[in-house]
């Protein structure tokens, strides 16, 4: 389990990196907080020819916020993120969905832009990002682009990067006032990927209706999937146990999560209705905490 | 393709010329020669070979050598303030009999001594959750929570 | 019983039964331990196995040509290379000559019979380098049909494994006490089932390693990283390499990271990596990695039983059924027919039984090859008893405790025989009070409130169920152990073991026993073990062994020494020898100081160092007993099961070191917790391992394993060995599975049958 030969770069800046993407694109890979992409090099189940690491380049990692929106640099770690007084005051769904990435080891060097770029489905922050809307930032040599968590993730370990694009910040927009959110797993150990889970927001009027409502679900398929007819049952209703029962079992319709030796198709779709169920139950009281 | 490097170990500057593959892990036990840090899986899940990295945590199998060049690292080694005292959390350890083969021990020790800097109260039910980044096979972790707390008795009231 | 003899009770025993801090920790906690993969030796070069990817496969021609001229490579080795192609490595116990026909030889030859397999060995500069290499052999596989499923490996037309034979049952046996067609005709009720216990594994958290060096002078071969039984692998050893000079070789060993009865055994390795030494003539390091671990280290435990329990309606056991296949892997390794043997033979546990039958059939397929792994055939049969038990106190109405206290084996029993064999050795109940245990557990553990907790209704939607299981575990296998106690005129002690360090604190133990028995202190002692070329014979650690004959052998050689060095000393003074004081010193006479003289004088005679070596032996094993409760919450949406209390009440004779016992218990514990929960070598239809990473093998953390409460007690001090004691390794272990599968049987209303409870098993189960 030793990783094949490469060669190496460390960048100090963002145009050293897109040269250097641009100059060797399918033949390197980048290397953020290494945590999904060494393992695979130590199983030699990846073996890229460069590896251009971005650790060096400062100005990818850090929190803002721009125009009330959060700015997440690329290389900010998920530690950072866990222990955000900014985040957690605007935007708590994420610091209860990073909580949940692996351990405190993993979290001190794995990256938001890893995390995203590794599109693993049954990560959390990839659901968490679909259950705010948040875009990415995309820089080339050629040019830049901003895509939307929908057009960003596009199946198992694949998204619309192209080999030369580098991810520098996920922007994510401020939650309405009053709105609550939940981020709820069921995972084998503590810290394992999860076996199901979802992440949800939601405000309630005063009357108790939904005013607004996101479903986010990880392990549910090959990307991360918004419930959207679920979400549109609910919207206008009033939040009780019968109708987040009955967004539930819709939110779950026509999914086929990936079976393995941890669980069956059948399985995690009873276990994805369940999280649903208990993230919305969770938010919405939330919701009504808050003032 | 070789590249020197230098890395700031337990206090000690430790150089070394080394293709980009090899692994943290190995410089620190082949190159620096401290053998304290262990390889028990090589895909970041036991925790064996934590170290911290500028005082964090981390998996020292899941980082290039040259990664860490001109970053601090601190290794078990660098626990115990001489060669005839154990470091508060060792000692612990000792009294509480938190080991029993010792292999986990040194990523262990990493791992909850950066810890308790964070969290220098911490509940049983916290220690565990800290410690779940970290297996042991052999003591199923009983001791080792106890150790956690005492140490903490211990750092608080001097 | 033959052999050596003692009493207990005129000896004093200060000393033991406390807890000193651990001889073993110090370096241990500050980095400076000598695992194997720490030691190094000039000029050493490394090894990697490259290993079969493919399930079952032929092949004619391995092509090594790239691979020789790859950079940094000094040797490749593949079967063709070895004398003889490689002798088969033989099992060391539970002998069976139809079981000689599946034994493994060190690499494939032209057939790989499971995914990991050796097939070759490259040896170059470096670790990185030799795996670089091994991506450039050529073998032209050819898949064959595999057999996986111990029930379609009886199947007619299964593939063989080994065609010549004609089957793939390597080893059966039957066993019949009483009249079992009578007791099930009298019957008030039968419950009968199929019972499943999954592949799971040692897995000790240090992966195995070893580093082997050829003087070519002395033509002898040095391995270091030896483990569990040095001298047994030095005998193996001389054997596999055709030498007949036991000077030849040495096994020595560092420190051990973990054994649980996988590591230490005799593998494949343990031969390549020496003879890859005696190749080429340089120090040759061995490190297996997690990858490899986990497909080609003894795998364990797989088995279905069918069983059947017969009984009256007030609860009194009639008879005990049970015809079960063991799937022993693609081979029949050191301990292949240990398990099924065991299993066989604890079956009937600590109840009267006017009759039972078991029989049993071990089947080879193409998987890992398995072996021991702590609480070996007993976690398997305690689950399938124990559920039998607890599925009949439910149909009678039984409470479970009371259905068991009622058939426990009575106080007046012991020595119990109890008809069926440990390797040819009779199972012999030594001592036992099972009802008292039974009854102190339940006060300790407030059994009552637990019945009252049950029977809340928990928030959430959760299930909560109790479970218990009552078990017979057995200790001190291999009826002899060797020990040496050196005193020298300064007062240092040695104590030379044939024991072995796996980490459990054999070192603590036996030092303390020496220091109650020789009467100087714990810290003035030395424990000394695992070099074959200082020790001159020794039967390891396992089968919670070390303390029990380990520690009696040094405790007489320490008795013997004390004895002599007084007796001299009496002479010299003119003084009765219970008059006297032994220190680190000298020996004085008591009340009167003056008179003394001192440990350099009473050693001249012996060149300042006094020897006793002492052979503790005995043909019969001991027999701890023990109970488990589980208090679990289920939630029925998730299929979790979360472990509210767990607790353990075990009677171990005597206790050498209650911390240490404490240890052994809660770490048995957490591995199974992993049995019962949450380790599972699962297939694909091809053969391939799926839980080939610790990212799908799921080991227990820290928040999986409960908070454990214990009750040791000493209420049957075993009398065959003179410190009463019973060995302690494997409690925690043995009962895990079946407390918990009862615990969640009754959470769920439903029977269980199967392990490991899964998150998805538990769902079904609580839909159905
Ligand atoms: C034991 C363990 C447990 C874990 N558990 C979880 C878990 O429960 N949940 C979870 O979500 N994750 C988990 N992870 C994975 C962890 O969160 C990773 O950190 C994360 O998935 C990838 O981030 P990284 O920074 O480490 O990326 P890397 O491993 O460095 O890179 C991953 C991939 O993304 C690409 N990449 C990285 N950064 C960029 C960028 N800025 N632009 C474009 N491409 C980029 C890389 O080229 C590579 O292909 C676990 C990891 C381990 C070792
Ligand atoms: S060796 Fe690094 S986590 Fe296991
Ligand atoms: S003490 Fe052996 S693995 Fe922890």
């Amino acid at each position: 389990m030793k990783p094949a030969p490469f060669e190496y770069d460390d960048p100090q800046t963002v145009a050293e990196a897109l040269d250097l993407l641009a100059r060797y694109g399918d033949e390197c890979k980048l290397l953020a907080g290494g945590q999904s992409l060494v393992p695979l090099m130590n199983f030699r189940l990846a073996r890229p020819g460069r590896l251009i690491d971005i650790n060096r380049i400062d100005s990818l990692s850090g929190i803002k916020r721009d125009d009330g929106m959060l700015v997440i640099g690329a290389m900010t770690r998920h530690s950072a993120v866990e222990h955000s007084t900014e985040v957690a005051g605007g935007w708590p769904l994420l610091t209860e969905a990073v909580g949940w990435v692996g351990h405190g080891q993993i979290r001190n060097r794995g990256t938001v832009g890893g995390s995203v770029a590794h599109a693993d489905p049954a990560a959390e922050l990839p659901a968490a990002f679909a259950a705010l809307d948040a875009t990415f930032r995309v820089q080339a040599k050629r040019a830049s682009r901003l895509i939307g968590w929908e057009q960003f993730f596009v199946s198992e370990f694949t998204t619309a990067l192209a080999p030369d694009e580098l991810v520098v910040a996920v922007e994510v927009p401020r939650p309405q006032p009053g709105v609550g959110a939940a981020f709820v797993e069921y995972a084998r150990r503590h810290g394992d990927f999860a076996l199901g889970g979802a992440a949800v927001t939601i405000k309630l009027d005063a009357g108790g209706h939904c005013e607004a409502v996101s479903i986010a679900l990880l392990s549910a398929g090959p990307a991360p999937v918004r419930a959207t007819s679920a979400e549109s049952m609910l919207r206008g209703a009033i939040v009780d146990q019968a109708s987040i029962r009955a967004a539930a079992v819709e939110a779950t319709r026509g999914l086929r999560p990936t079976a393995d030796l941890h669980g069956s198709t059948e399985y995690r779709l009873r276990l994805l209705q369940t999280m649903t169920q208990r993230a919305l139950i969770k938010a919405a009281e939330r919701a009504k905490a808050t003032p | 393709m070789t590249r020197k490097i230098s890395i700031e170990i337990n206090g000690r500057l430790a150089e070394g010329e080394v293709e980009p593959r090899l692994l943290l892990a190995d410089f620190i036990r082949d190159v620096a020669g401290l053998t304290g840090t262990h390889l028990g899986c090589e895909h970041g899940v036991c925790g064996a070979c934590t170290v911290q990295l500028d005082g964090r945590p981390v998996r020292s199998c899941l980082m290039f050598a040259v990664q860490a060049h001109g970053h601090r690292v601190a290794t078990v080694e660098g626990m115990a303030p001489d060669g005839d005292t154990l470091s508060t959390l060792q000692q612990a350890f000792h009294e509480s009999h938190a080991l029993q083969c010792g292999f986990c021990t040194p990523g262990i020790l990493m791992s909850m001594e950066a810890f308790l800097r964070e969290e220098p109260d911490p509940s049983p039910a916290s220690i565990r959750a800290a410690l779940a980044g970290n297996l042991c096979r052999c003591t199923g972790y009983q001791n080792i929570v106890t150790a956690v707390r005492l140490a903490a008795d211990r750092m608080q009231s001097s | 019983m033959r052999g050596t003899t003692a009493t207990i009770g005129h000896v004093d025993l200060n000393g033991i039964g406390s807890s000193p801090l651990r001889k073993e920790d110090w370096p241990l906690l500050r980095g400076e331990g000598t695992f194997v993969a720490d030691f190094k030796r000039p000029g050493m070069v490394h090894a990697f196995v490259v290993r079969s990817p493919f399930a079952h496969a032929r092949f004619t021609r391995i092509d090594s040509g790239e691979v020789q001229s790859a950079p940094g490579v000094i040797d490749v080795i593949t079967a063709a290379d070895l004398p003889d192609r490689g002798r088969p490595i033989p099992t060391r116990m539970f002998k069976d000559e139809g079981a000689n026909r599946y034994l493994q030889r060190p690499l494939a030859d032209g057939v790989a019979r499971y995914s990991g397999e050796p097939v070759a060995v490259v040896i170059a500069d470096s670790r990185y380098r030799a795996e670089d290499a091994a991506e450039r052999l050529h073998i032209d596989y050819e898949p064959l049909e595999v057999v996986l499923d111990p029930d379609e490996a009886v199947a007619a037309g299964a593939p063989l494994l080994q065609p010549e034979t004609g089957t793939n049952v390597a080893g059966r046996l039957e066993l019949n006490l009483g009249d079992i067609e009578e007791a099930f005709s009298q019957a008030d009720l039968v419950v009968e089932d199929e019972f499943r216990i999954q592949r799971h594994a040692a897995v000790p958290l240090e992966t195995r390693g070893l580093l082997a060096e050829y003087d070519q002078t002395t033509e002898t071969v040095t391995v270091w990283g030896a483990a569990k039984i040095p001298h047994v692998n030095k005998k193996i050893l001389l054997h596999m390499l055709g030498w007949s000079d036991e000077r030849r070789v040495r096994l020595v060993e560092l420190h051990v990271g973990g054994g649980f009865g996988a590591r230490g055994e005799f593998y494949p390795e343990d031969y390549l990596i020496p003879l890859a030494a005696i190749r080429t003539g340089r120090p040759v390091a061995w490190a297996e990695d997690r990858e490899e671990n986990l497909r080609a280290t003894n795998h364990s435990r797989e088995q279905v039983h069918r069983a059947a329990l017969a009984l009256k309606k007030d609860g009194t056991f009639l008879g005990l059924k049970d015809s079960f296949i063991n799937n022993t892997g693609a081979y029949v390794r050191t301990h292949g027919m240990t398990v099924p043997g065991l299993s066989i033979s604890m079956l009937p546990g600590p109840y009267r039984w006017p009759a039972y039958h078991g029989e049993y059939r071990s089947v080879v397929t193409n998987k890992t090859p398995a072996g021991t792994y702590r609480s070996p055939g007993r976690f398997e049969v305690n689950f399938v008893r124990e559920r039998l038990v607890d599925m009949a106190a439910r149909r009678l109405g039984l409470d479970p405790l009371e259905i068991r206290r009622r058939n426990l084996l009575s106080k007046t029993s012991f020595p119990f025989d109890t008809g069926t064999l440990f390797d040819e050795h009779p199972v012999v109940y030594d001592s036992g009070d099972y009802e008292l245990l039974l009854e102190k557990a339940m006060a300790s553990f407030d059994y009552e409130g637990l019945k009252r907790w049950r029977h809340e209704a928990p928030a959430g939607g959760l299930l909560r169920g109790l479970g218990t299981a009552y078990f017979v575990e057995k200790a001190g296998p291999a009826e002899r152990e060797y020990a040496r106690v050196e005193l020298n005129s300064s007062g240092d002690v040695l104590v030379f073991t044939g024991t072995a360090s796996v980490g459990q604190g054999v070192e603590t133990v036996l030092a303390q026993v020496c220091a109650s028995h020789l009467g100087l202190p714990y810290e003035r002692v030395k424990v000394v073990h695992g070099d074959t070329a200082i020790i001159p014979e020794g039967m390891g650690a396992f089968g919670s062994r070390a303390s029990m004959l380990g520690g009696a052998a040094v405790m007489q050689a320490s008795r013997e020494l004390r004895r002599r060095l007084l007796d001299a000393a009496a002479e010299e003074l003119e003084a009765g020898p219970e008059d006297l004081i032994l220190t680190s010193g000298g020996v004085s006479v008591a009340g009167a100081p003056s008179r003394a003289v001192s440990l350099e004088k009473l050693l001249s005679a012996h060149d300042g160092v006094l020897k006793v070596e002492d052979r503790f032996v005995c043909e019969l094993l001991g027999f701890p007993y023990g109970v488990h409760f589980a208090a679990v919450e289920v939630d029925p949406e998730t299929g979790s099961v979360h472990v509210h209390r767990y607790a353990v009440a075990y009677d171990i004779g005597r206790v050498i070191n209650p911390t240490l016992v404490q240890g052994q218990i809660v770490g048995g514990l957490a591995q199974g917790i992993g049995g019962a929960l949450l380790e599972e070598f699962a297939y694909d239809a091809g053969g391939q391992p799926l839980a080939a990473s610790f990212m799908d093998y799921l080991l227990p953390t820290a928040e999986e394993v409960p908070y454990v409460e214990m009750l040791i007690t000493e209420d049957a001090a075993s009398p065959l060995n003179p410190l009463g004691v019973k060995g302690a390794g494997e409690a925690g272990t043995a009962g895990v599975g079946a407390a918990i599968a009862n615990a969640v049987s009754d959470a769920l209303g439903q029977d269980i049958r199967q392990l490991p409870l899964n998150p998805q098993r538990v769902m079904e189960l609580a839909r159905a």
